[in-house]
Parts: C-alpha cells; sequence; structure tokens
C-alpha cells in the first residue's frame, strides 16, 4: 500500500527558499502570486495491508523521524 | 580527562576535534556512528560536518543512529555532551537542547570569523573564561537558530542561551547576526547546562599562525574546568 506524506513549514516559520522562489516567479511575469511555501512530499510504499494500520504507522515516522514538529506540520494523504 | 568524538558518515571536522581536544590534554578517542557502546568519558563531542549528506533536515539521520542512544542516555545522566555545527545541528534533532536550525536567512553558506559575547557562565563549558568575547569561525548554510514563542520564554528564564553573535565589542545587534538567528543566538544549552550546541567552531581557533586562539582559550579552561 502506498501512502502519501506532505510536510509543510508552519505558519510563523521563515521559508526564505520558498520567498527566492516567489521573487524569480515575479520575475518571470507571473506577479499575481501572493506567497509561495515550498514543503516536502513522500510515497512510503508499505507492506501493511490494512488502511489504518498503515496510515497510524506512517503518523508514528512523521512524528519520529519525516517531520520536525518544532517547524513543520505533516498531511497524511488517503491511499486511493 | 577522556574525550570521545563521534564520526557519522559525511562528518568531515571530527579529525580537527580530535587534534584540539588532544593538544589541551584531553585522551581522545574516536567512535564510529554504528557503535552501541560509548567510551568511558568526561566529555563527548558531535563534530561538524555533513552527516548523512543533509538528507530531510540537517541531523536528523544522525540523531537515530546507533550510537546516538548512548550518547542521549549519558547526556541524561548528567553527562557532558558538546555538539558543533552539524553536531548543534543533531543535537537539536535528538532534543537533547530546545529549537531548530533552519537555512540561514541570506541563503547563503557562510564561511568566516564572527565574535560571540558568552552570555552565561554559569557552566562547566564557560566558567573562568576571562573574556567576555570570543572570536571563532562559522561554516555553514543552515545556523538559523529558531524555536517556539513558549520554548525562547523557557530558555530565556533558564539562562539557557550559551553565545550570542556580537561585534568585537560585545554588542549584540542585528547587523552583527549573520545568519538570521533568534536573538543572535549562536549557542544554547539544555536546562541542566551539560549540553552545549554551538554554530562555531572553537576547533578552528587553536592556532596563531593558522587563524587565532580563542578556541584555545575555550579548551583550556573546558579542560580545567573538568579537572
Amino acid at each position: 500500500m502506498k501512502i502519501s506524506v506532505i510536510i509543510t513549514l508552519k505558519k510563523d516559520v521563515l521559508d526564505p527558499q520558498g520567498k527566492v522562489i516567489h521573487q524569480t516567479l515575479d520575475g518571470m511575469g507571473f506577479d499575481d502570486v501572493y506567497e509561495v511555501r515550498q514543503g516536502k512530499y513522500f510515497e512510503i510504499d508499505t507492506k501493511e495491508t490494512d488502511n489504518n494500520k498503515a496510515k497510524a504507522k506512517v503518523e508514528e515516522m512523521c512524528k519520529k523521524l519525516l517531520a520536525n514538529l518544532v517547524i513543520e506540520n505533516y498531511k497524511i494523504i488517503d491511499p486511493k | 580527562m577522556k574525550s570521545s568524538v563521534i564520526t557519522f558518515p559525511g562528518s568531515n571536522c571530527d579529525r580537527d576535534m580530535d587534534v584540539a581536544l588532544k593538544k589541551f590534554g584531553f585522551k581522545n578517542k574516536m567512535v564510529w556512528h554504528a557503535d552501541a557502546e560509548l567510551p568511558k568519558s568526561d566529555l563527548v563531542v558531535l563534530p561538524g560536518g555533513f552527516s548523512y549528506g543533509d538528507y530531510l533536515r540537517c541531523g536528523s539521520m544522525a540523531s537515530k543512529s546507533k550510537i546516538m542512544q548512548s550518547v542521549i542516555n549519558f547526556a541524561n545522566s548528567g553527562g557532558m555532551v558538546m555538539g558543533i555545527c552539524n553536531g548543534f545541528q543533531i543535537l537539536v534533532e535528538t532534543g537533547l537542547v530546545p529549537g531548530v536550525l533552519l537555512r540561514n536567512k541570506y541563503l547563503e553558506f557562510i564561511c568566516k570569523n564572527v565574535f560571540v559575547k558568552i552570555n552565561d557562565k554559569k557552566n562547566k563549558y564557560f566558567k573562568n573564561v576571562d573574556n567576555e568575547v570570543l572570536e571563532f569561525h562559522i561554516a555553514h548554510n543552515e545556523g538559523n537558530y529558531f524555536c517556539t514563542n513558549d520554548q525562547l520564554k523557557e530558555i530565556e528564564d533558564n539562562n539557557q542561551i550559551a553565545i550570542n553573535y556580537c561585534d568585537e565589542n560585545g554588542k549584540i545587534e542585528d547587523q552583527f547576526n549573520p545568519n538570521g538567528s533568534t536573538k543572535n543566538i549562536a549557542g544554547i544549552f539544555n536546562k541542566e547546562k551539560n549540553v552545549l550546541g554551538m554554530m562555531p567552531h572553537p576547533e578552528r581557533m587553536i592556532d596563531a599562525s593558522l587563524s587565532g586562539e580563542d578556541g584555545s582559550l575555550f579548551f583550556k579552561n573546558l579542560i580545567n574546568n573538568l579537572k
């Protein structure tokens, strides 16, 4: 079963890379952008076949390694 | 005094640290990250470098390596643990010291000498250092110290800030902040002050003919404080 996770920076955390991407987009003519925030995306292919169990495991992975909860939020995307 | 320097895949200041520790009288051992047992030590150092290629977040992989459980136990039982640069990043990832180190504010790798002001001397790292200001070297891409407001309050209430970026006279201002760190923080302690994480490299300042001597001051003082 493949489970996806999106990790984003929390609202108040400075994202200098997002800022530079925003500036570059602006310079390319995409001048109607309010803000860009950069994040991370993971696809985790697990042996677990039970949807809820798999999600619980991935949540544990997020808390223990994938995200740093001081600065990041994680969102687990339901497997299709 | 016995010390241990942990080498992770991608550490590159481990041997510099070994040279520095031995120069000032430590009997140092190099310890591989995959070992489980920590040799008997009065000081454990997590050196600078790019452990695991800075994958995921700097220090995140190294913080889960086998030896780190022993280092965490050692720290929790009052053992002296010092993390320099990438070692500091590893320490924040273990949770031994609060906060995180973000990408530098202006997105550039910074490699230069800086001045830091010692904020607290009631600890074994800086007790009896005569100077208020030390000149150290920094070389990092992710040294922008950040913590939540609650954490900052706790850090300040417990006087956990070890050193702040400043000018040569000890003035702590925004213009002397190289990387955007909250409150110009360059290094912090855990609550008990036996664990120190800092971005600057004292081990690069131990030879007058190469760099400077403020690292020598630091290490000479440190070994005396541990005796």
